[in-house]
C-alpha cells in the first residue's frame, strides 16, 4: 500500500531565483525522510512540488512507477500538512477530516466509520464539533494531520508541522507522530528547519542548502560523516578551525589534524570538530589553550577556549575532566574525529558555522 | 495615602473629551438625522390619505418596478464580476495587475454625470456603437439597457473592495488544502473559498444595493426622462419636486429613505457579525 517516492533531477525558477537546482533523492517506502535545510534552502518547493502545488521547471517525480510530474494536485492522493495548519475555518473538525472522504463521494456509512477512527488516532473524539479556532495549536495540527489521512494517501507530505507550535508542543506532538507513523507505516516526507527533529524522526535526512541537495544519509551517517562544511556546521553544533594542508593533515598553528589526503598541498581548509570532541587533557598530550570561560550545562561544562592561533575552541566536557581548570588557566587539548573540508574561502561561511552549544 | 485629587491637566482633558462628544454627536444628529426627521415629518403632516395616495400612483409603482429592476441586475452583475476580479487582483501575478488594481476605482473618482455623458457618447445618437444597435433594432440609450449599464459601472468598485482584503487576508493555504485533498477548482471555490468571503461578499452587495437605489445623475442623463417608461424612483422624486408636486416627491423620498436605512442597518449587523467572527479566530 506504501510507495517510494523517486525524486528524479527536479530544478524550479521563480522569476531569475533559482530556488531548486537538480534535486534528486529516494524517499524510501514505509520510512521518514527529512529534508532538512535553512529557510531559503528550497525544501519546501521540493515538498510542493511532489504534491503539484508547484510545477517543476525541470526532472520528474515518481511514485512507486506511476509518474506524479503528468499528474495534476487532485490525481496525485498525497496527504499534505501545512506549518499553519490550513484548517477549513468554517467547518468543524469532523467536516474537516470528512472533506476528502466527501469530495470522493464516500457513502455517509463509510465516512462517518473512517472520521470515527481518525479522531480516535489523534485523540480528538470529544472535540468533534468544535470549530479550528477553538482548538490549540498542537489539536489543530492533529485534525490537519487526520484530515491529510483521511482518504488513505500513498505518501505523507509534512511542511515543517510543527514550526508554528512553542517548544514543549512540538516534543510531544514529534513524539506522538512518530508513534503514529510506526503504526501507519506510510512514506512520509518532513520538511523541516530544525536538526534535531530531522536527527529523532527521519530513517533518512535529505541535507538543503540553497536549493541544492548537499548530503542524503541515515541520521548518523550525516551527523558523523557529513560530506561537505555545510553538512558539518548546519547539523549539530561544532567548532570551525582554519588552516592550510601539509603532508594529507590540516594545520592549525600548533595542531596536525589528520585526515585532508583528499586535498590539495597548501589548499586552505577548514577542520571541524563537535563541542564533545574537545578533550581537554590535564596535563597530557594535545596543544595549549587557556580557558576563558566556563559555564555549566549540569553534569557537563561548556567550556570556551583559546587556542594559541587565537581562535576560540568550544568544548563541552564532563566536569570531573576539567581537573578543577579555571578561568584564564592554561589546559592541553585533543581533537577527536575532527572533519577536514576544502575551504576555498573563510569569508563564504554560512551562519550557521558558529561553534557553540 | 489617599486618592490624589485630579489635577488641573485631568480636570482639563475630561472637558475636552466631553466637548469633542458633544461635537460628535451634534454633527451627526444635524447633519444626517435632521434632514430625515424633516422629511418623515412632512409626509406625516401631510396625512396617511397623502401616503397611500401616492403609493398607488402608476407612475409611482413603475418607478419603483423600475428601480428594483436596475437595482437587482446591478447587483447580480457587479457581485458575479467582482468575486471575478478580486480573485484574480489576489491571486494572480501578471502585468499590469497595479493598473486593474487602480482602474478598478475610477467609478470612485469620478462624477456619475461623467458617466452618463460617457453613455451617451458611446450610445447615444451618432455616438460610437449607435449603429451597431439600431442595425439591430436595440434601443440602448433612452432605455432600460443603458440606465443599467451606468447603474452597473457606478457599483463595480463596493464588491471588489470588500472582497480583495478578505482574499488577502486568507491567503493560499486553505485553496491548496482542499486541492491536495481531491476538490476540483470549483469545488474549492465552492465549498472554501466562497464560504470564507461570504460575509465580505454580504457587505458588498448591501452597499452596491443602497448605491443603486440612490443612483440619479448618470441615469438622469442616459434615461430622456419618459415619464411612466424610463422614469426610476429618484428621477420620480426629481420631476415631481420640479412640477412643485411636492407633497408626492416627499412621500416617494420617505419610502427611499426608509429601504435605504434598513439596508445600512442591515450592514451594520452584517458587519458586526464579520468582526465577532473575525475576533474568534
Amino acid at each position: 500500500m506504501s510507495t517510494p517516492i523517486v525524486v528524479d533531477g527536479i530544478s524550479k525558477q521563480f522569476g531569475s531565483f533559482e530556488a531548486v537546482r537538480d534535486v534528486t533523492f529516494t524517499a524510501p517506502e514505509g520510512k521518514i525522510t527529512a529534508l532538512l535545510g535553512p529557510s531559503g534552502s528550497g525544501k519546501s518547493t521540493v515538498l510542493r512540488m511532489i504534491a503539484g502545488l508547484e510545477e517543476p521547471n525541470q526532472g520528474r517525480i515518481f511514485m512507486g512507477e506511476d509518474e506524479l510530474t503528468v499528474k495534476s494536485v487532485q490525481e496525485r492522493q498525497v496527504g499534505f500538512v501545512f506549518q499553519h495548519y490550513a484548517l477549513f475555518r468554517h467547518m468543524s473538525v469532523s467536516d474537516n477530516v470528512a472533506f476528502g472522504l466527501r469530495v470522493r463521494k464516500e457513502s455517509k456509512q463509510t465516512r462517518d466509520q473512517r472520521v470515527g477512527d481518525l479522531l480516535d488516532l489523534v485523540q480528538l473524539t470529544p472535540f468533534a464539533d468544535r470549530f479550528p479556532d477553538q482548538l490549540s495549536g498542537g489539536q489543530r495540527q492533529r485534525v490537519a494531520l487526520a484530515r491529510a489521512l483521511a482518504p488513505q494517501p500513498q505518501v505523507l507530505l509534512l511542511d515543517e508541522p510543527f514550526g508554528a507550535l512553542d517548544a514543549k508542543v512540538r516534543q510531544d506532538l514529534r513524539r506522538w507522530l512518530d508513534e503514529l507513523h510506526r503504526e501507519l507505516g506510510v512514506t512520509s516526507l518532513l520538511v523541516t528547519h530544525d536538526q534535531e527533529e530531522a536527527l529523532e524522526l527521519a530513517n533518512q535526512i535529505v541535507v538543503m542548502h540553497e536549493g541544492k541537495v548537499e548530503q542524503v544519509g541515515t541520521p548518523a551517517e550525516i551527523y558523523d560523516e557529513p560530506v561537505t562544511p555545510f553538512v558539518a556546521g548546519f547539523v549539530g553544533s561544532a567548532n570551525v578551525l582554519h588552516g592550510e594542508v601539509v603532508d594529507g593533515h590540516v594545520h592549525l598553528g600548533s595542531m596536525r589534524i589528520p585526515g585532508a589526503g583528499h586535498l590539495d598541498e597548501g589548499a586552505p581548509a577548514a577542520a571541524f570538530v563537535r563541542p564533545h570532541d574537545v578533550v581537554v587533557t590535564g596535563n597530557g598530550d594535545g596543544v595549549h589553550a587557556v580557558v576563558e570561560r566556563v559555564s555549566s550545562l549540569g553534569w557537563l561544562a561548556r567550556v570556551s577556549l583559546r587556542l594559541p592561533g587565537g581562535e576560540t575552541l568550544v568544548a563541552h566536557v564532563p566536569n570531573d575532566d576539567l581537573h578543577g581548570a579555571g578561568e584564564g588557566d592554561e589546559v592541553r587539548v585533543d581533537l577527536r574525529n575532527p572533519k577536514a573540508f576544502f575551504a576555498p574561502e573563510h569569508a563564504s561561511e554560512p551562519d550557521e558555522l558558529v561553534a557553540g552549544a | 495615602m489617599s486618592a490624589p485629587a485630579l489635577t488641573g491637566i485631568q480636570t482639563e482633558s475630561r472637558r475636552g473629551r466631553r466637548l469633542l462628544l458633544a461635537a460628535a454627536i451634534a454633527w451627526v444628529a444635524l447633519l444626517l438625522l435632521l434632514p430625515l426627521i424633516a422629511i418623515f415629518w412632512t409626509v406625516v403632516r401631510a396625512g396617511l390619505s397623502s401616503v397611500t395616495h401616492t403609493l398607488t400612483e402608476p407612475d409611482v409603482l413603475h418607478a419603483f418596478q423600475l428601480t428594483a429592476i436596475v437595482t437587482v441586475v446591478t447587483v447580480v452583475m457587479t457581485t458575479l464580476f467582482g468575486v471575478i476580479v478580486a480573485w484574480v487582483l489576489v491571486r494572480q501575478r501578471f502585468h499590469g495587475r497595479s493598473l486593474l488594481n487602480a482602474v478598478v476605482d475610477i467609478p470612485f473618482a469620478l462624477s456619475p454625470v461623467t458617466v452618463g455623458l460617457a453613455a451617451v457618447v458611446l450610445f447615444g445618437p451618432g455616438g460610437w456603437f449607435a449603429p451597431f444597435f439600431a442595425a439591430r433594432g436595440i434601443q440602448i440609450i433612452f432605455a432600460l439597457p443603458a440606465m443599467v449599464l451606468v447603474t452597473i459601472f457606478i457599483c463595480i468598485p463596493f464588491t471588489i473592495r470588500e472582497v480583495v482584503p478578505v482574499l488577502e487576508e486568507i491567503g493560499l493555504d486553505e485553496e491548496d488544502a482542499s486541492r491536495t485533498l481531491g476538490a476540483s477548482v470549483w469545488l474549492t471555490f465552492f465549498k472554501v473559498t466562497l464560504p470564507n468571503i461570504r460575509w465580505a461578499l454580504a457587505y458588498g452587495i448591501a452597499l452596491t444595493t443602497a448605491r443603486a437605489i440612490g443612483e440619479i445623475g448618470a441615469v438622469l442623463i442616459v434615461s430622456g426622462l419618459i415619464q411612466g417608461k424610463t422614469e426610476t424612483a429618484t428621477l420620480f422624486i426629481f420631476r415631481a419636486y420640479e412640477e412643485r408636486q411636492t407633497a408626492e416627491a416627499y412621500v416617494v423620498a420617505l419610502a427611499l429613505a426608509a429601504v435605504s436605512v434598513t439596508l445600512l442597518l442591515v450592514i451594520e449587523l452584517l458587519r458586526h457579525r464579520q468582526e465577532v467572527e473575525r475576533t474568534r479566530t
